[in-house]
């Protein structure tokens, strides 16, 4: 009995996951080699669909997600770079399309943003640390060893 | 100085918080166009109603234009079109239409019955010139200037209140600078 719960419920995640694996829109490009097949999922992966603002274009299948993965593979198979494909979307689409925006003066604060804010945490904890470990002054002799021999304990 | 310091985590706080919290109502739609304040793009594509005639940028007519991207497969499309009809009454600018992959035969269909509001409509089958636009759905409208340039992109239905607000200051502004020849 067990192994038949065994061997439906292997079965069952089996089936999960071959349909996990098709979930993704499919497309039917052909790539003339590894490499181009490579970008082409670097770049759908990075670039974000316009219209369903929390997915890639690689997740999305909407139509206008479907449009912009072909026009990827149009100017990947016209031997366009990496950066004319991105500067391209970005001239039509805004940096929205970028899920890692460029470095710009409107997008410091996104960029350096945390670096600042765990420098500026770090100097204040800093500030709050370094005054706790001043050992106690007023304590007279005895009392300081009556002290040590607590915290021995 | 001390208390200055003790200060500051509680003010950073308050100012993320503050920043956070007025993106709770930002609207993700409401992107600002890339295309805002660049040209028109070039196009050459054929007019909705004749196939045999090529329609380019220089058929616009001067003076400002509304370009209106829309398609019968568009449910939005529908609720805006009785604005548009009322909008095509008003002389201070020509409203065209862009007919964003559709099919010729549904979007003449469709005109036919629900009247034609467009000078033109530019039947943009393949989606490149709306790609050129930075279009990513429809109902979507552009105001481009005498210039030529784009002024101003909504996405969404057109509707009164919208015009009222964002759409007529707009057009007063570029009647202006026409006017003082800019």
């Amino acid at each position: 009995m067990s192994k038949l719960l065994q061997l439906f419920s292997t079965m069952t995640i089996s089936c999960l996951l071959a349909f996990a694996v098709q979930a993704g829109p499919i497309d039917t490009y052909t790539f003339p080699d590894e490499v181009t097949k490579k970008r082409f999922n670097e770049l759908t992966y990075e670039l974000r669909c316009p219209k369903c603002q929390n997915q890639n274009l690689a997740d999305s299948n909407s139509p206008i997600a479907q449009d912009l993965r072909k026009e990827v593979y149009d100017m990947l198979i016209d031997g366009r770079s990496d950066g004319e494909i991105m500067t391209f979307m970005v001239e039509r689409y805004g940096e929205f399309v970028l899920y890692r925006p460029r470095v710009s003066s409107i997008t410091y604060a996104l960029w350096f943003g945390p670096i600042v804010f765990v420098l500026i945490g770090g100097f204040v904890v800093f500030m709050f640390v370094r005054r706790k470990d001043d050992e106690p002054e007023h304590l007279s002799e005895e009392q300081k060893q009556q002290l040590k021999s607590i915290l021995k304990d | 100085m001390k208390i200055l310091i003790r200060l500051i985590p509680l003010v950073l706080f308050i100012l993320l918080g503050v920043l956070l919290y007025r993106g709770l109502f930002l609207n993700p739609q409401a992107m600002p166009s890339a295309l805002v304040g660049k040209t028109f793009p070039e196009f050459s594509l054929t007019r909705l109603s004749n196939q045999q005639q090529t329609l380019s940028n220089a058929d616009f007519k001067p003076g400002i234009k509304l370009v209106n991207v829309w398609a019968t497969w568009c449910p939005s499309c529908k609720v805006e079109h009785p604005f548009l009809v009322k909008l095509s009454k008003d002389k201070r600018f020509s409203l065209y239409g862009i007919n964003y992959k559709d099919n010729r035969s549904d979007a003449k269909k469709w005109l036919k019955f629900y009247k034609d509001p467009y000078q033109f409509s530019i039947f943009d089958d393949a989606g490149r010139l709306g790609l050129n636009l930075g279009v990513f759905g429809a109902p979507e409208t552009f105001v481009v200037d005498h210039k030529g340039v784009i002024r101003k992109r909504f996405a969404g239905v057109l509707e009164p209140r919208v015009w009222q607000r964002e759409f007529l200051p707009l057009i007063n502004t570029i009647e202006t600078e026409m006017m003082q020849g800019k």
